[in-house]
């Protein structure tokens, strides 16, 4: 007779002393882990719970100016520092650390239309309503010097952007016309212009970096080269663009924030149809701006909130508001990807998490293991009813609320007539046009 | 031992390595001393750069082992010669890596833990949905490989029982096993004498490491029976019909003659239960945190134990409900009726999921196995069947036991243990999990009393049989799973381990909705309200989205885009889609005419009606 009975020596499997670990041995063996799925399931529900839970993304307004933000500007540098202009020509430097405004200059008479960053960090320039460019210093006077700009370039008419060359010492405006100049000289290399219009915006490609995008106030978009003397081409859309971004990881990708309430990323390549149309805001969309990830953007709106939207989805994943928030004019993401920007017409910039449950501050290896196994079981059930209800549900303020809900009859009635139209006529006659292709009116090359 | 590496083709033989450690270490500036030893001279400093040179043709020479990482069947040695060709690898200093590559993983060990059916082709979808899935299940098999390879680290061996050629291992009784074996165990065996107090009922906490048992005349106890430590003893001055630990030690539900009692491990009556009346068998779905009783009237009652409410109440309507199991696998209650069938409950359902007819009399035992592939039933015709759980419900196997067996019970590692009047008999089969073969018992033991007991205690050698004579503890070598999974249920846990681990699983309390009888039900796609969505999708906007647009030619270049051309290529993509349609519906076909036709019947003029 041969017998072995399974016998333990406890030694092996109880601490010694008080002062160890305790000891955990571990078998995956699937019999002893039953309901592997429905226990996974609970656990990525709990996980849920707890993220909407935790969803605090507001961490800080900074008041100061006395009156509307108009315009916002990272420093390419630096990640704490963030410059605003206002809407009475004064522009801040701020500390994000310190939550504090570190330098004023009254840089205009009027509104600061556009500010933008060498991007050195080391200067900055401004335009305003008084018809000219000021370049200034990044750090402010010394001790007993008057607050000067470097340079002032004084131009024939009103500027309504600026925008830094992401390499070159060269800068472009729009007004009239888009205007690219030398730093050294006081006189436009080139001004681009198609047709009688008054631009509103400019944004250099930060990848192909001849590149620039502009938004007029006639309904299209206009893309330029550098290199050339004239534009390159326009897409024309049922209404006005406030402005452009460009995608900092895909070259060709730009999304444009629009007036008729929705976002439109193009490619530049085929801009006949937009690659997707983001639409979840209930008023005129005034600023966009892109994740340095490429992965999602935020935009402000003029309904008082900002909303986050993946790049490849046509509904916002996020929104931020207040009860204090005004119309939001701009928006901005900061370069670590964290935190996002926004000055709106009650004076304040606010910052907020670009992701809202995430928890600030280092996270020892245990939490962060934690959190990302929690991650990925979000991910694996999130088209489980239950879960995907928990995790979208969002509290809008009432008047968000309510335009939703009569522009989704608004919506809904227009889809009808369309349908009713099909029917009604010879078959063939009529055309479903998709949503994406009927906003963009024309493409002129 | 599978886990341990099979010498690959790219690895020296034996010999070779043993010299090598006999010999004093070698530095690797230093020359050779005797270059013809296996081939494996590293040559003059010159000729070492050239060995840096083969390296990137390592993964020619372990290409199957690259491959996949799990080893098909056992490599074949090649001959020396041919081995001499490939080149032994080298490192920089000369040495060679003996087990080169990724280590073999054996079939068998994966395949335990793939939890993706490879037979499955994936289904026809967009290429980027496609892709997805496909990462997703490379990334299942390394996951699987990994966890494969993590065996190696498992401490202990099961235990076994062999006789010696033609000895019968039923022969060898109980005191023989206790003779041979170390004293550890030797004290897992032991008898309570306790004539008093009627037929016990017994119950061993999820860990292993506590015993409760209640008699029909009232006591009840619960002991940690490893150090023989009594928790508590009492007498309910009531009958015991059924005695059962909560998810810890700390809870102990009691069925006694008129309702339920919730005891904690001190004797403190903490719970009188009095919806549920009657008791007369006690299950406990430890995932779920529910009590399932089952009671004279008829009635399979859900208690959630965690908040203290009725989940559900099921009336079986099959009479009075004395023969209760749990599917441990999916959380399935069984339940045996007297006229010889089981029914399958799950407290989402008003009526049985299953009804599965196993005897002719009425039922007496039913056991699941820890796998949920088996299901064991005696009842009163004496006979003991084992049926398959996974779909068909069919019976494996079936015998007639002289008395037929009135307990049933399964161990970890699937062996079946009856109790049949006085005596106890326990079948094993070949391995783990599988199917126990009815022909020859593996032990027999010959109690004090008729049996009212059985349960095979987890993580130990032990199967507990209590009995009218007291509770006896037996040893059954090979019964219990060796190594436990420490955050699961440790035997060795200490009060604060317990503590933590009682949040967790309180945490994950798996809701009662969930139980169904494929578990893993959760993760699949749920076609049915798929289909339905995409019905109300189409409703609601008057077409289909999904569909595609016919085609439209692009223009080319100058001089090839005359409308004829177009037309023509226009032509050329339809009647392509039309051929794979007719295709598509003639693979359909033949399957309906093989069907439509009788096997191997002469064709009668009755055929044509035959649709």
């Amino acid at each position: 007779m041969k017998v072995k009975m399974l016998s333990r020596n406890p030694d092996s499997y109880v601490r010694e002393t008080k002062l160890d670990l305790q000891r955990v041995p571990r078998n995956y063996d699937p019999t002893l882990h039953p309901f592997e799925v429905p226990r996974e399931y609970v656990r990525a529900l709990n996980a849920t719970k707890l993220e909407r839970v935790f969803a605090k993304p507001f961490l800080a307004s900074l008041d100061g100016h006395r009156d509307g933000v108009s315009c916002l500007a990272k420093h390419p540098k630096s990640l704490a520092t963030v410059l605003s202009g206002a809407c009475d020509g004064e522009v801040r430097i701020w500390n994000l650390t310190k939550r504090k405004c570190i330098h004023t200059v009254q840089a205009h008479e009027g509104f600061v239309r556009g500010i933008c960053t060498r991007f050195c960090g080391t200067s900055f320039f401004t335009v305003g309503d008084d018809k000219t460019v000021k370049q200034w210093k990044m750090d402010g006077p010394g001790y007993g010097e008057e607050e000067e700009p470097l340079h002032t370039i004084l131009g024939k008419t009103v500027y309504t952007g600026i925008d830094h060359h992401w390499k070159e010492a060269v800068f472009a405006t729009c007004g009239q016309q888009v205007d690219i100049w030398d730093e050294q000289r006081t006189s436009p290399i080139c001004s681009m212009t198609w047709g009688f219009d008054s631009i509103s915006s400019v944004k250099f490609n930060p990848i192909e970096t001849f590149l620039l995008g502009s938004c007029a106030s006639d309904r299209n978009i206009v893309l330029y080269d550098m290199r050339q003397a004239t534009p390159l081409k326009k897409v024309i859309l049922d209404m006005r663009t406030n402005t452009i971004c460009w995608n900092p990881m895909e070259a060709f990708i730009f999304t444009a924030a629009n007036e008729d309430y929705n976002l439109y990323t193009f490619d530049m390549r085929a801009l006949d149809t937009p690659v997707m149309v983001h639409m979840d805001h209930v008023s005129a969309v005034l600023d966009v701006d892109y994740s340095p990830t490429g992965k999602d953007f935020v935009s402000a709106s003029f309904d008082k909130s900002i909303r986050i939207f993946p790049v490849d989805k046509s509904r916002s994943r996020e929104v931020y508001h207040t009860k204090r928030m005004q119309h939001v004019i701009c928006v901005k993401w900061t370069s670590d990807s964290k935190y996002i920007m926004c000055g709106s017409d009650e004076m304040n910039i606010r910052l907020w998490k670009a992701n809202a449950s995430e928890k600030l501050g280092v996270l020892t290896s245990r939490e962060k293991a934690a959190t990302d196994y929690n991650q990925r079981l979000k991910e694996k059930f999130q088209h489980h009813p239950h879960i995907k209800r928990i995790s979208r549900h969002r509290h809008l303020p009432k008047s968000i609320y309510s335009q939703i809900q009569e522009q989704r009859i608004m919506k809904e009635a227009r889809r009808r007539k369309e349908l009713n139209r099909i029917k009604h006529s010879k078959p063939g006659s009529v055309q479903r046009v998709s949503e994406k292709k009927k906003r963009v009116v024309a493409v002129v090359k | 031992m599978e886990a341990v590496p099979k010498p690959g083709s790219n690895v020296p033989p034996k010999k070779d390595k043993l010299q090598g450690k006999k010999k004093k270490p070698r530095r690797y500036w230093e020359e050779e001393t005797t270059p013809t030893a296996a081939g494996a001279s590293p040559g003059p400093p010159r000729k070492r750069k050239r060995n840096r040179e083969l390296r990137p043709q390592k993964p020619k020479n372990t290409h199957s082992a690259k491959k996949s990482r799990i080893s098909q069947k056992p490599q074949v040695p090649k001959k020396p010669r041919e081995r001499r060709s490939l080149g032994p690898q080298r490192s920089l200093s000369g040495a060679q890596d003996p087990f080169a590559g990724p280590a073999p993983v054996p079939v068998e060990v994966v395949q335990k833990f793939c939890r993706i059916d490879k037979s499955k082709k994936l289904p026809r979808s967009e290429t980027k949905i496609r892709s997805r899935l496909e990462a997703a299940e490379a990334q299942e098999e390394e996951i699987s490989v990994k966890a494969a390879r993590s065996e190696l680290l498992l401490a202990e061996e099961p235990g076994f029982l062999e006789g010696e050629d033609g000895e019968d291992t039923a022969k060898i009784c109980q005191a023989d096993i206790v003779e041979a074996v170390d004293i550890a165990s030797a004290a897992k065996h032991f008898d309570l004498n306790l004539r008093q107090f009627g037929p016990y009922r017994l119950n061993y906490s999820r860990t292993g490491r506590h015993l409760a048992f209640g008699g029909r005349r009232g006591h009840v106890a619960a002991l940690d029976w490893v150090t023989k430590k009594l928790m508590c003893e009492i007498n309910v001055m009531e009958a015991v019909r059924d005695i059962r630990f909560l998810h810890s030690e700390a809870l102990l539900a009691v069925a006694q003659n008129r309702w339920l009692h919730i005891y904690d491990n001190q004797g403190i009556e903490l719970h009188c239960i009095r919806r549920c009346d009657r008791i007369t068998r006690l299950e406990f779905l430890p995932f779920h945190f529910l009590l399932a009783t089952a009671s004279e009237t008829g009635f399979l009652t859900y208690l959630d134990v965690s908040v203290g409410k009725i989940v559900a109440a099921l009336n079986a309507r099959a009479g009075r409900l004395d023969v209760m199991t749990q599917n441990p696998y999916n959380a399935i209650i069984h339940l045996g009726h007297s006229n010889g069938t089981v029914s399958l409950w799950s407290p989402a359902m008003k009526e049985p999921l299953a009804k599965i007819l196993c005897h002719r009399g009425g039922v007496r035992a039913v056991a699941v196995d820890s796998t949920g592939t088996h299901m064991a039933t005696s009842g009163l015709d004496h006979q003991l069947k084992i049926f398959d759980l996974r779909g068909t419900f069919q019976p494996l196997s079936a015998r007639t036991l002289p008395q037929g067996a009135g307990h049933l019970a399964f161990s970890q590692r699937g062996l079946l243990a009856a109790g049949t009047g006085d005596v106890v008999n326990i079948w094993a089969g070949q391995g783990k999990a599988s199917l126990p073969s009815l022909e020859q018992p593996y032990l027999t033991h010959r109690l004090l009393g008729h049996v009212h007991g059985l349960q095979f205690c987890p993580f130990e050698d032990v199967l507990g049989v209590g009995h009218s004579g007291g509770i006896t503890s037996m040893l059954v070598p090979g019964a219990a799973e060796p190594n436990f999974d420490g955050l699961e249920s440790n035997p060795y846990r200490s009060r604060k381990q317990r503590q933590e681990w009682e949040v967790k699983a309180l945490l994950e309390k798996v809701p009662a909705e969930l139980i169904c009888l494929d578990p893993r039900a959760l993760a699949e796609v749920d076609v049915i309200s798929l289909e339905q969505e995409k019905k109300e999708r189409l409703e609601r906007l008057g077409y289909d989205p999904d569909t595609k647009p016919p085609f439209q030619p692009k223009p080319k270049q100058k001089g090839r885009s005359s409308t004829a051309s177009l037309v023509k290529r226009k032509r050329k993509v339809m009647d392509e889609e039309h051929r794979d349609k007719v295709r598509q519906s003639l693979e359909q076909q033949p399957q309906k005419q093989e069907k439509a036709k009788p096997m191997g019947a002469r064709p009668s003029a009755l055929d044509r009606f035959v649709r």
